[in-house]
């Protein structure tokens, strides 16, 4: 059962609090996307052994969805950050960079 | 015999008889004796029968990873089968009993499973149980059920109680012997706040009785004083009889107390499970002995030589008078010892190194006992109890030297760290090969959510150091590598620590084991059949080997292949010899054979201490709307919807439950019904941008509803599947209120804040779940205008409230919102009043509605009508795979939309197209009820040889307006097959005819609730 921050309201709590929402930074396609964009956005997701984006909602606490860089097979947590975000922020990746040199998830690095 | 021996006894308070039946027969022990050893002494060594062949088992071991020796414990409401003898302590009338016989232990007609076992190999089950198919449900079903399980199931509720308790700790040290107490200490007295668990009744684990000195005192006097400067420091918990059940994520762990196993009398709750957060995790959690493979090593009274130690010592028991060793390695030695010192006989000692054992092999010949080196077991005599063991060269392939007489065998083949809560969330081991073992490796511990490792293994846990000069498994490396650990944990989490001073230990020094992973090494196939790895599941050496030589390569295909370590002491004793066969079979290295993952929890744990409070009433919270009360006075009978619990009807004294239902439609369809809807969700969305944004969440436009005005919508998910239906009414320009479905307020409400917060952020809603607060009530039927006009003098004509529209009106003085909103058909009004007031209002309706005979209706007569009236119900006409277009239902879908969710998904070539099910009305040609859920068969079969499908029942019921059975279902292009008959089979064989016809029975033109 992890330990996750929720940034918002700033309690670190287990795992039970929260509730998972997948992957993040998911690009939204709506009508006129072509069929491979839309299957990509509904059905393709990473799949990584390491670094990995997530959603996160803090269900039973402040209600508020956040994202979270962690380790999936090391279970670190590199940090929780704002779900009003299209791409991880500079500082996040800045704390993976310094543990894990050369991470590389979608476009990101 | 086993019996009590005259003196000793570590354990056991001589002064204090305890009196227990075994099987019925009465049997006496002493206090602080575990089952296993009261049986002992009363001569008891089977104590059970084994899984699959029904061998006659006696005790092998003294501690948790006991495969043999488990009772059904207690009766009725206390009963517990697959309790393990060795530790259960035993208390003033206790009931035990033995398990897998009949008729008796002692006679078992299931032991005709041994004499064929040439027929019941490894994989016996995927092999036989085959063919015939017809055969499986008939034949072999019902004879493997009968002969499977150990324990009897109980059939009791349970009477006991048990709880839940969190706790959160720097470090924790699970194991209370010299280890764990040292470990415990030095993180203490660095200033964490430590919690010491101990799964026994006693700190010290089995140093005191291996021996040896710590400052010139016995190990005994060391483990007093620790436990003694423990307790008086206030930042240490200590528990004894609390397992490390199990390690997870980020330092949580499981404890598991019993806190009244052993005293049933006294109050309070039989097991408290600890949901633990811990800085670091010490594992101090020792090591278990392993058999040694010869033929016979399972007949009652072959045990470990350490278990013949502690009965020996701990207990004062006796397990026979004359005690064979046969041993791998030094420590063997040590009970040879202590039976000659207890007064009893040792015939040999058969070490299986050529070159024999060090100053524990000096000091028993020097007491004259009799060692042959280079020697092992060819195999044991006896059936129900050892009568001797055959001796061999364990070179050799089993050629007999010397028959010795004995009636216990005490074996070892070395001993293996306890890693499992190590490895329970993914810390790594490494092969030690000298010593022939798994052990933790250092550098691959469970990480925490900062990165570093939070398990730390002290003491021979940790397994065999190679950063020391005192190299092995001794006393002084056990001290020194909890002092480490203990140390290193609280220093880790920033505390101040200071190097502490070991103590000197005066032991013997040991020489080498060699590992023996068969008896002797070239054993033919007639001895190999009869070396027993696995007890409890009948697994033998020659059924790993044949796995091998069928393909079976993986650990963990021949583990579930020939269920080697899957018994309920999960492998513990002896999985390592299965690997090591498998190895040897593969010929492969032993840690390129790996282990089988360890899983928690670490013994099995009790199913109540795992539900702790959450039973019965506290098992969930029940939900009740403010007029919940009046409906149980009233004799609702309940249906469970979501965690609310609403009236299915109102059966009247002798009224059954469908006639109940056919009174409540015709009362409402002919004069007054009223509805609680009270739990159908409530969600006020608000906000500049309120109306864009329920564009996008319902397939309809929102945006030009007129404020007083309701409008039905549909909702998908960005799948294009219809997830929520339900009457949105908007309050004024910037406010909706959006009714859900009973079951969705909540994930709907969930749905909604999802894509505010993660899509469209910048956009100003605020979405608020208002279910609670309000008591609604549906007034339905030709007369519920007359009766609100009753209550007010406000206007509420059809002109002034016409269908699906909404008014703020006072009613009898309530302040109320009524919705011209109808699920039935009929003239109905949805009246929305404060919850606090919801009771007295029904109250007031149901005096009011009197002269019109009004009849409170419910879940069931709802359903009737609105299907009678051809209106879906999400969850019914809908399971996920559903579109809007399936169910008719394109008028409430947008054109003039450029977007909202499922717009896109719903363009996918399989959903834009005709050859799908979709909704129909469904009219038995005998005007009988279809069976609900049943499928429409089409012609042929499908590649499962299975009849094809076209379409399936959604809803069925009997209408009573209509006085026939309606339904409604989804049929491969159904609306374009109006008058065809399909057969639908049910499963009580008949097959009933239906004709597919429009699915609105009733009112088709809706006159009735447009009124």
């Amino acid at each position: 059962m992890l330990i996750l921050d929720c940034p918002y309201c700033g309690v670190t709590a287990e795992e039970t609090e929260f509730h998972g929402g997948g992957e993040a930074h998911l690009k939204r396609f709506g009508p006129g996307s072509s069929d491979e964009d839309f299957e990509g956005y509904l059905f393709h997701r990473e799949n990584p052994r390491g670094v990995h984006f997530e959603r996160w909602r803090h269900v039973n606490g402040c209600g508020k969805w956040f994202h979270v860089a962690r380790d999936t097979a090391t279970l670190e947590v590199f940090g929780s950050y704002s779900a009003q975000v299209t791409e991880p922020p500079q500082e996040i990746r800045d704390a993976i960079t310094a543990k894990r040199p050369g991470w590389r998830w979608r476009e990101f690095a | 015999m086993s019996t009590r021996l005259k003196e000793g006894g570590r354990r056991i308070d001589r002064a204090k008889q305890v009196e227990f039946t075994f099987n019925g027969k009465r049997m006496s022990g002493f206090e602080g004796d575990t089952l296993a050893a009261a049986l002992l002494a009363n001569d008891q060594v089977m104590m059970g029968r084994s899984f699959k062949y029904h061998r006659p088992r006696g005790v092998v071991a003294s501690g948790a990873e006991e495969p043999n020796a488990l009772v059904n414990l207690g009766e009725g409401g206390k009963f517990e089968p697959n309790q393990r003898a060795t530790t259960t302590e035993i208390f003033d009338g206790l009931t035990a009993a033995s398990q897998n016989h009949w008729p008796s232990l002692d006679f078992d007609v299931g032991a005709i499973n041994a004499k064929l076992s040439r027929f019941l190999p490894a994989g016996f089950y995927y092999k036989t149980f085959m063919f015939p198919r017809f055969a499986w449900k008939h034949l072999y079903e019902p004879i493997v059920r009968q002969s499977a399980g150990l324990g009897r199931v109980p059939k009791d509720r349970d009477a006991d109680t048990y709880e839940h308790y969190y706790a959160f700790f720097d470090v924790v040290v699970i194991g209370g012997g010299v280890a764990g107490l040292m470990a415990a200490k030095s993180a203490g007295e660095a200033g964490a706040k430590v919690l010491l668990m101990e799964q026994t009744p006693h700190w010290g684990g089995r140093a005191p009785v291996d021996g040896g000195e710590v400052d010139g005192k016995p190990v005994e006097d060391f483990v007093a004083a620790t436990v003694a400067a423990l307790e008086a420091m206030g930042n240490v918990t200590l528990r004894t009889r609390m397992m490390g059940a199990g390690v997870y994520d980020h330092g949580y762990m499981l404890g598991y107390q019993r806190l009244r196993d052993h005293a049933p009398a006294a109050k309070g709750p039989r097991h408290r499970l600890w949901r633990i957060r811990a800085g670091r995790i010490v594992t101090a959690t020792g090591a278990i002995e392993r058999p040694l493979s010869f033929a016979g090593n399972d007949v009652p009274g072959v045990m470990l030589a350490s278990a013949v130690r502690d009965y020996v010592v701990d207990y004062g028991v006796s397990p026979g008078d004359r005690v064979v060793v046969v041993t791998n390695n030094d420590d063997a030695y040590r009970t040879a010892i202590a039976v000659k010192a207890a007064g009893l006989s040792v015939p040999a000692i058969l070490d299986a190194r050529a070159g024999g054992g060090g100053a524990l092999a000096e000091e028993a010949k020097a007491q004259g006992i009799r060692v042959l080196n280079g020697m092992g077991v060819a195999k044991v005599h006896g059936k129900k109890r050892v009568e001797g063991v055959a001796v061999c060269r364990q070179a050799g392939e089993g050629a007999v030297e010397e028959e010795i007489g004995c009636d216990v065998v005490a074996m070892s083949g070395g001993w293996s760290p306890v890693v499992h809560l190590w490895s329970h969330c993914g810390g790594k081991l490494v092969w030690n090969d000298k010593y022939a073992m798994f052990q933790p490796n250092p550098e691959a511990s469970p990480t925490g959510a900062d990165g570093e490792g939070f398990v730390l293994a002290a003491g021979v846990a940790a397994g065999a150091q190679t950063d020391t000069d005192f190299e092995g498994l001794g006393l002084y490396e056990t001290l020194r590598t909890a002092v480490r650990a203990g140390t290193q944990a609280a220093a880790e989490l920033g505390f101040k620590t200071r190097d502490v001073a070991l103590p000197t230990v005066s032991e013997h020094d040991e020489v080498a084991m060699e590992p023996v992973w068969l008896m002797p090494q070239g054993a033919g196939a007639k001895l190999r059949m009869k070396a027993w790895l696995d007890y409890q599941n009948d697994v033998k050496v020659s059924d790993v080997q044949l796995a091998a030589r069928e393909g079976y390569e993986s650990v963990e295909h021949t583990k579930r292949y020939t269920t080697l370590g899957m018994a309920t002491d999960q492998g513990k004793l002896s999985n390592i010899n299965g690997l090591a066969t498998l190895a040897n079979a593969l010929g492969e290295a032993i840690p390129q054979v790996g282990t089988t993952t360890f899983r928690p929890p670490y013994t099995p744990i009790s199913m109540g201490a795992i539900a702790g409070e959450a039973r019965a009433e506290t098992f969930q919270p029940l939900r009740r709307t403010p007029m919940h009360d009046w409906h149980e006075e009233n004799g609702a009978h309940w249906e469970p919807v979501g965690q609310w619990r609403r009236p299915y009807c109102y059966p009247r004294k002798g009224e059954s439950h469908a006639a109940a239902v056919a009174r409540e439609v015709m009362a409402t369809r002919d004069s007054l019904g009223l509805l609680d809807a009270s739990t159908l969700g409530k969600l006020v969305v608000k906000g500049p941008d309120a109306g864009k944004f329920l564009d996008m969440l319902y397939t309809n436009m929102m945006s030009t509803l007129k404020p007083g005005r309701c409008r039905y919508g549909l909702m998908c998910s960005e799948n294009g599947f219809l997830i929520d239906d339900g009457v949105v009414a908007r309050i004024d320009e910037d406010t909706f209120l959006c009714h859900t479905t009973t079951g969705g307020a909540e994930r709907i409400h969930a749905h909604m804040e999802e894509w505010l917060q993660t899509e469209w952020w910048d956009w100003q809603v605020y979405v608020a779940n208002v279910t609670e607060q309000y008591a609604q009530i549906a007034v339905v039927g030709p007369n519920a205008r007359k009766v609100l006009e009753k209550l007010t003098d406000e206007d509420i004509s059809a002109e002034s409230l016409p269908f699906m529209a909404w008014k703020d009106v006072t009613l009898d003085g309530v302040n109320s919102r009524v919705y011209r909103i109808s699920f039935s058909g009929e003239l109905s009004y949805e009246i929305a009043v404060p919850a606090s007031v919801g009771r007295a209002f029904w109250g007031r309706l149901l005096q009011a509605g009197e002269e019109y005979g009004v009849t409170p209706y419910g879940t069931e007569a709802l359903h009737v009508m609105r299907a009678e009236k051809g209106f879906i119900m999400i969850g019914d006409e809908t399971d996920g795979t559903v579109i809007p277009q399936d169910l008719g239902l394109n008028w409430a879908i947008s054109k003039k939309k450029d977007d909202y969710l499922g717009k896109r998904a719903q363009a996918r070539s399989f959903m834009d197209n005709p050859d799908r099910w979709q909704l129909v009305g469904l009219e038995t040609v005998d005007g009988s009820a279809l069976p609900d859920g049943a499928y429409a068969v089409a012609e042929g079969t499908n590649a499962n040889g299975q009849r094809n499908v076209q379409g399936r029942v959604t809803s069925t019921y009997f209408s009573p307006t209509l006085g026939k059975g309606i339904a409604m279902g989804l049929v491969h292009k159904g609306p374009d097959r109006m008058g065809e008959v399909l057969d639908f089979p049910g499963t009580d064989g008949k097959t009933y005819k239906a004709k597919i016809v429009d699915p609105v029975f009733y009112d088709r033109d809706g006159e009735k609730q447009n009124v």
